[in-house]
């Protein structure tokens, strides 16, 4: 497991560098946006990172709130930081391609736009009960605000199906036409996403499991000093008597 | 239309947000290290 880290490192980062290439040189210009199309290969293979690992999320909260499982738990909350993070990337180069072909940064009371906004703040606050509640019963709430935060996930996807919105239709599956070079280029930069994203998770999984390894040490020690402490006052406290 | 500016911002934006998660991941994990070595099983 260790020699498969870098190793994996190494080849997203060269895969990674191949997609950025096909991005920027291989895929063609459109002809009506021009060159600042290309910001579609970052921000929709980012959107649907977020959209995958948020379902990962969904899923391995129902697993815990069903068996309890503190692996699903700390898949829940992998998913859930990291997914943040894609989300956060969609978020900041949406409105950057917006405002040269739009006119504007954000379309305000757009369902897309808004839907997005609400789904990352949904998953924001999410990490902010993991990190500021201590209580026995903070894993099981974080659990269940994932199961109904989920709900926002269909609204966000389909919302460009069924409402009219300032955002573009799917380029996938929804009856426009996209040139094989740049559908291809777009796969190919979401599995360069996908292998990145699963590396970011893989460290991020090691590091909760590390955390949650030193509290135990913590616990136990705290345990034992207590336990100590209590040993060397019963001597003293029976010679008193 | 001078938009270009625009693409390169928003590659720039990508993988300085990412650069920032990972930093303060590597940063998480050296604290963890040091509480670990405090603990007496670092080697």
């Amino acid at each position: 497991m260790k020699r498969l880290f870098p190793i994996l490192s190494i080849f997203t980062a060269a895969f990674l560098a191949y997609a950025l290439y096909r991005a920027l040189v291989v895929a063609p210009t459109d002809a009506l946006q021009g060159d600042v199309y290309r910001i579609i290969y970052y921000h929709v293979p980012s959107a649907w990172t977020a959209l995958l690992l948020f379902l990962i999320n969904f899923v391995a909260s129902i697993v815990y709130l069903i068996r309890r499982s503190p692996k699903a738990d700390m898949v829940a909350l992998v998913c859930a930081e990291v997914g943040v993070v894609f989300c956060t990337v969609v978020l900041v180069t949406g409105p950057i391609w917006a405002r040269p072909v739009w006119g504007i940064w954000w379309a305000p009371g757009d369902i897309r736009l808004t839907s997005t906004l609400v789904l990352w703040l949904i998953y924001v606050s999410y990490l902010v009960l993991r990190r500021f509640s201590s209580g026995a019963q903070t894993q099981m709430l974080a659990a269940a605000l994932a199961v109904f935060g989920a709900l926002d996930m269909p609204l966000v996807y389909f919302s460009i199906w069924f409402f009219r919105t300032q955002h573009p239709q799917p380029v996938i599956g929804g009856g426009g036409s996209m040139d094989p070079r740049m559908l291809h280029t777009l796969l190919i930069n979401w599995a360069a996403f996908l292998c990145f994203a699963f590396l970011i998770c893989w460290s991020r999984y090691r590091l909760e499991v590390v955390q949650r390894e030193v509290e135990q040490a913590h616990a136990l020690e705290s345990l034992v000093g207590a336990g100590e402490s209590a040993k060397a006052s019963m001597p003293l406290s029976r010679s008193s008597q | 239309m001078n938009a270009i500016k625009f693409l390169f911002a928003a590659y720039i934006a990508t993988w300085l947000i990412h650069a920032f998660y990972i930093g303060t991941l590597v940063r998480r994990f050296g604290r963890l290290r040091q509480q670990w070595k405090e603990l007496g099983k670092g080697k």
